[in-house]
């Protein structure tokens, strides 16, 4: 059949974080093109239970687009050939017939492999709670129109709140740096005024926390920003130098 | 709070700082490099080297220079090795196959070096014998003596193999400021999505500018002025 493709499957296997890992060859027939990766690796699973063996162990949840649980290093590209997607909206039509695809987990530092394909992407939620967050009161829900916000502002802080918290982002950078991430998280709520009012302690302790999770320093090579599937901007990593600098030269 | 250099971004401060100061040293560097081509023996180019050799410029400006050097070759340094570390020992298999991202961007630290290995040289060849040994010869121009160090340039780019290697560093340095020119600014933050496409182009205008111009120099030097 013409839609259905044969494929040889390269996948990192490892046992938990302290095993070396190895890379185990599978063979799959008869996928069909319009399935998506996910889906394909969901095959294989079924063949490996089949075949009395353990399945291979990947993150995933929503599997449309939204969630950043989805990780995987496909060919050389996080998430795979396709741009501006995660691997749960990856196609298997962006395969030829009979390729060998190479599947490993996302590799940094920061980033260590909990068991095959998943990794520990806690440190994005450590960052978070050093500061990604505004402290306000609780109460009813205000009026959309009570303030004002610019809609520039209104749009480039939508586009920064689009991070998924994915990863793909650390996994792509020669420095393992997880500026992007951090600058989106800072940016969103920096172009807000809801989010002004802490912006200079959000900026200083989300960085400190950054650091001291063992993240590399930015050398703006801009990958981040190519692999990144929801397409956040590096001028957030600007900003969030603007907002850290500043705030360091009021203290 | 720690200080700010202690943070990733601070460091990334002093490299885009020290990186800009050297810049404007490039620029003032070449401005003085065009006198060689001035066709009088070398007479301007030797009065204006002799002005920078002032006591002002030697013992003021030039430890700063080499201030700017060494902390931008030492915060390198750290950074490269903070940076390979948070990469991780495992390496991808598959390798990286992601597109647009400028060579120079990832090659800054091998670049650096080539600038380092020519700066060697340079040192070596010029500034031994001008301001430390005061080996170069004497010329006096209205009854003020001062060193020939047009003779000193000329003499060094007659020969073949000094000029190729100065055409190489040249060429080092201008990719490396292809990347490190507008990349200094996004580490200040005097950047935006418009800024970037701005910083870029007048970034490489820059680069090559600068490049182009001290290996021309050279080349100039070795084929028309011997
Ligand atoms: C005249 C000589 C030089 C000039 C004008 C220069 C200029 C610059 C500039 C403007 C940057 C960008 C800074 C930033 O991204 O914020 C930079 C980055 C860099 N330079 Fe140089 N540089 C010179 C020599 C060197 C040398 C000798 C080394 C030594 C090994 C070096 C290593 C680096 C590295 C590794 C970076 C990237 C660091 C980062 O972005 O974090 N450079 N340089
Ligand atoms: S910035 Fe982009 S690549 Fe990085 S975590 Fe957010 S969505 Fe993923
Ligand atoms: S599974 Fe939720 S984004 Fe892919």
């Amino acid at each position: 059949m013409e839609n259905n493709i044969s494929l040889t499957l390269k996948v990192w296997r490892q046992n938990g974080p302290k095993d070396k890992g190895r890379f185990e060859t599978y063979k799959l027939d008869k996928v069909s093109t319009d399935s998506s990766f996910l889906e394909m690796m969901d095959i294989l699973n079924e063949q490996l239970v089949n075949e009395g063996k353990e399945p291979v162990a990947f993150d995933h949840d929503c599997r449309e687009g939204i969630c950043g649980m989805c990780s995987l290093y496909i060919n050389g590209r996080p998430h795979g050939p396709d741009d501006d997607v995660t691997t749960c909206q990856l196609h298997m039509r962006k395969f030829k017939d009979g390729e060998t695809i190479t599947i490993e987990p996302w590799r940094s530092a920061g980033f260590p492999v909990i068991k095959d394909l998943i990794v520990n992407r806690n440190a994005f939620d450590t960052i978070i709670a050093a500061g990604g967050y505004t402290s306000v009161s609780t109460g009813g829900v205000p009026d959309a129109n009570a303030i004002p916000i610019p809609k520039v502002d209104a749009d480039e802080a939508m586009d920064a709140a689009s991070c998924i918290g994915c990863g793909a982002c650390v996994a792509t950078c020669k420095n393992g740096s997880a500026m992007l991430f951090v600058s989106a998280k800072v940016s969103h709520l920096a172009l807000l005024p809801q989010g002004k009012v802490e912006a200079a302690r959000r900026a200083k302790n989300m960085v400190a926390k950054m650091d001291e999770l063992g993240f590399g320093n930015c050398t703006n090579t801009g990958a981040c920003e190519v692999e990144c599937p929801k397409g956040v901007s590096i001028s957030n990593i600007a900003r969030l130098n603007r907002e850290f600098l500043k705030a360091k030269l009021a203290d | 709070m720690s200080t700010i250099f202690g943070s990733s971004i601070g460091r990334k401060l002093l490299m885009s700082l020290s990186g800009l100061f050297l810049v404007t040293f490039l620029i003032v560097h070449l401005s003085i490099n065009l006198l060689l081509l001035v066709p009088d023996g070398g007479e301007t180019f030797n009065i204006a080297a002799n002005f920078m050799a002032l006591p002002l410029i030697k013992y003021g400006l030039q430890p700063v220079l080499f201030g700017g050097f060494i902390i931008h070759i030492i915060y390198a340094s750290i950074l490269t090795l903070q940076n390979n570390k948070a990469r991780g020992n495992a390496k991808y298999a598959s390798g990286n196959n992601t597109k647009d991202v400028m060579w120079a961007s990832k090659n800054m630290y091998v670049l650096g070096i080539t600038v380092t290995a020519f700066l060697v040289v340079h040192i070596v060849d010029f500034f031994v014998p001008l301001q430390i040994t005061h080996g170069a010869a004497s010329v006096t121009y209205d009854g003020v003596e001062m060193h020939n160090t047009y003779a000193l340039v000329n003499a060094a780019l007659s020969e073949a193999w000094r000029v190729a290697l100065y055409v190489v560093g040249s060429l080092g340095l201008t990719i490396h400021l292809t990347h490190g020119f507008w990349s200094a600014f996004q580490t200040l933050g005097f950047s935006n999505n418009i800024w970037r496409k701005r910083w870029t182009v007048i970034g490489i205008a820059f680069a090559w500018i600068i490049g182009l111009g001290f290996a021309a120099i050279a080349i100039l030097q070795f084929a028309f002025y011997q």
